[in-house]
């Protein structure tokens, strides 16, 4: 696809890494001693920072010609043999726009976590987790090659792990910390293997390295077997990074940890690291038209059964995740359909929105005094207007309103899925559609509009939130709303810029089947408006209906409440069989028994075999005596004996 | 006149054997640090006998050696009875067995 890639050395780049390098220090040594002021002001100050070192960067990328990147190479990491990796960054125009997403999004959710934890105890060990998460996914996207993306990879989950269980006193809240912890782990387990499959074949051609260019240049080196295996593998990691069937289970538990970090990681940044990896290696992905199909219709699949779930969910964040599960579940069917800056374009406008929305649930949340049950909310518009405005806005762009973000991005998906041939999948994107916008309206009926339904004594707290929280809000809902605009559909005034911008590192897409754009565009806008429209007719002008359609559903709307039962069902087939194994095999047959049986027997043989040697030493000298005396004749007969025969 | 060697060898190895039995049956540890003194002279003698025999001066070289080395251990040993006797009142080898498990 490249013929000649230019790299130039910026030290834009190092900087990035440097300034939320410097905030984990700070925060982790002296956040705690100098406390809150200084605190609130280097944590989401070194996260500016660093936005202002990434837009130098991508403004320098601008000017680059087409297909140039910017590269800073730190030092040679691995030399073993002949494999060869060094520790470089490497900024392409699909790194330069997920950097600006980490910084630029990031930066006003720390900002905003200012206000949010004001009164949280831990507020130093919060913004060093914080700042050490933007540090490991700017690694991540800012790799040069895949080991130490895959440095990031696992940084980014330590961080979600460390963050969801930030409020560690609470034992549901660690387990649910280790529950993604475990869950990332086994998606690892394939990013890993993926990784070994890809250093196997290369370096069966000669080649002995990971770097990104060099991969793509050797590219031919792969037959489809094999990059169907090295995608298939790989893509396991990002089903368990970026929350797909059949690894999503660990998304909605982790909505216990704090809600802008559910914004940050859990919405905007860590979760797309899956479609940001499959982005990157769209060269691979390309050879193997099998891997490709399996990514999108995974990505449709988890995208609808995610969105069902949503629309029953009582709990506010829990809505939003399952959202999250269903809108990364677009971004892979973009990607999987060989649209892959639809996907990233997805990416971001995901991330305007859906942090947005998470910011914006945090601020009733806490105007509510951590309530998170919608079903205590309602009538909240007069309270709070800032958070109102702004989450409709962004309930308005991930519903996919024309001229919202979410609409071009969403748009560009469906149509690259229609286009590749994927038409069921293309269909369930569409009901997906209608189910985003019920339930998205669905939440914002429920928690600003209708009858107040929360409790007295809670009323008269409800307050706007503090500016430090109210300004991310307006910001992101700015981004929100105009965001999309650089990806227009082809032929309206600059048309497609973001794709354009993509294209010297994804390429361009290249459909399979020719459809209208304005016609696609139609059928799924529609359906989301019918979405809507049923949102409103539900729960504004016929408030009972939900429950009368809940108690004649009886079944499916318990199913639903449930999660399909998915977690029970790992529960049963995974969970409990290896408690089982762990604790009655390995822990009471094999280790207590047996090992510790071993080791205490041993012991206690010796123990009591001292017992009875030691009564042989009486400390009378003359016993001692005795005995040395017996030794010397001892001795002597045997030299008679030896001089007699 | 020479007495014949086996009625010195004789009368070595018994002195010894007094020595040895000494030691092993006599509680009072100063009657122990004589036995001691005994089985060191009985040495003694067998070393002068045999040197004469044999006709060199290397039994009686030795011979002051060993006396050297017993003066300087009957100096020693008697001072640590004497130490003994001042901490714990007794000189009885049964009594002072705190060496042990």
């Amino acid at each position: 696809m490249v013929t000649t890639v230019v790299n130039l050395p910026s030290s834009a780049l190092a900087l990035i890494l440097l300034f939320p390098a410097l905030g984990v220090l700070f925060n982790l040594f002296f956040g705690a001693r100098l406390g809150r002021r200084a605190v609130s002001i280097v944590g989401p100050g070194v996260m500016f920072l660093a936005f202002a070192a990434a837009t130098w960067a991508l403004v320098r990328l601008f000017m680059l010609p087409p297909g140039d990147a910017l590269t800073f190479t730190l030092w040679p990491w691995i030399e073993a043999g002949r494999f060869h990796v060094e520790l470089a960054l490497r900024a392409d125009t699909l790194s330069g726009v997920m950097i600006m997403i980490v910084t630029g999004v990031g930066a006003f959710i720390h900002l905003y976590s200012v206000g949010y934890m004001a009164h949280d105890e831990d507020f130093a060990r919060f913004f060093t987790y914080m700042n050490l998460f933007a540090l490991s996914m700017l690694i991540l996207v800012l790799a040069s090659n895949l080991l130490m993306m895959f440095v990031g990879w696992e940084g980014v989950g330590l961080c979600s792990y460390l963050l969801i269980a930030f409020w560690y006193t609470n034992p549901q809240f660690a387990y649910n910390g280790r529950k993604a912890f475990i869950v990332n782990r086994v998606g690892d387990a394939g990013f890993i293997l993926g990784m070994l499959t890809i250093i196997s074949v290369l370096s069966r051609g000669g080649v002995w390295t990971l770097d990104f260019p060099t991969i793509q240049a050797h590219v031919a080196l792969f037959t489809t077997g094999t990059a169907t295996a090295a995608c298939l593998l790989l893509f396991m990691g990002a089903t368990g990074k970026s929350a797909q069937i059949p690894l999503y289970v660990w998304l909605p538990d982790a909505m216990v940890g704090p809600t802008p970090v559910s914004a940050l990681i859990h919405a905007a940044t860590m979760v797309t690291a899956g479609v940001y990896m499959i982005a990157r290696l769209n060269f691979l992905f390309m050879l193997s038209p099998d891997a490709m199909t399996v990514v999108a219709t995974v990505g449709a699949l988890t995208a609808f059964f995610a969105g069902t779930i949503a629309i029953v969910q009582p709990d506010i964040k829990k809505v939003l995740a399952y959202s999250t599960i269903s809108q990364l579940g677009y971004m892979f069917l973009g990607v999987g359909s060989g649209a892959f800056a639809a996907g990233i374009f997805h990416v971001m406008t995901h991330a305007f929105f859906k942090g947005l929305l998470f910011l914006c649930a945090g601020s009733v949340i806490h105007a509510m005094g951590g309530e998170q049950d919608m079903t205590k909310m309602g009538a909240l518009r007069k309270h709070l207007p800032i958070t109102f405005w702004t989450m409709l806005i962004a309930t308005l762009a991930i519903s996919a309103v024309p001229g919202f973000s979410g609409y071009f991005s969403k748009d560009l998906i469906l149509e690259g899925a229609y286009e590749s041939g994927h038409v069921w999948l293309w269909g369930l994107g569409v009901l997906t559609a209608g189910i985003t916008g019920f339930y998205m309206f669905r939440l914002i009926f429920m928690t600003f509009f209708g009858e107040s339904r929360v409790e007295p004594e809670k009323l008269h707290h409800l307050h706007e939130s503090p500016p430090s929280m109210t300004i991310p809000l307006v910001v992101l809902a700015i981004a929100s709303a105009i965001g999309g605009w650089v990806g227009l559909p082809k032929g309206l005034l600059w048309g497609d810029a973001f794709a354009r911008f993509l294209s010297p590192v994804v390429g361009n897409f290249r459909p399979g089947v020719e459809a209208s754009t304005l016609g696609l565009s139609v059928v799924a806008t529609g359906v989301g408006m019918l979405g809507i429209l049923l949102a409103y007719v539900c729960y504004i002008r016929m408030p009972g209906l939900p429950m009368i359609v809940a108690w004649r559903a009886k079944s499916l709307y318990q199913v639903l409440l449930d999660k399909y039962y998915i977690d029970e069902f790992y529960n049963l087939i995974i969970t409990r069989p290896l408690f089982f194994v762990s604790n009655v095999i390995l822990n009471r047959g094999i280790d207590r028994f047996m090992i510790d049986g071993t080791v205490n027997g041993i012991g206690a043989t010796v123990r009591s075999g001292s017992r009875l040697a030691r009564r042989s030493e009486t400390g009378n000298v003359q016993h001692y005596a005795f005995v040395y005396v017996l030794g010397v004749l001892g001795v002597v007969a045997y030299y008679l004996y030896l001089v007699r025969h | 006149m020479m007495v014949p060697l086996p009625y010195l060898m004789a009368l070595s190895g018994a002195i010894f054997a007094i020595g040895v039995l000494g030691f092993l049956t006599r509680r009072n540890i100063l009657v122990m640090f004589m036995s001691v003194e005994l089985m060191l002279n009985a040495v003694n003698l067998a070393f002068i006998a045999l040197g004469s025999r044999l006709g060199t001066m290397d039994g009686q070289v030795i011979v002051f050696f060993v006396m050297t080395v017993a003066a300087a251990e009957a100096a020693v040993g008697l001072a640590i009875i004497i130490s003994i006797f001042r901490g714990r009142e007794t000189v009885h080898a049964d009594d002072l067995t705190l060496l042990r498990w």
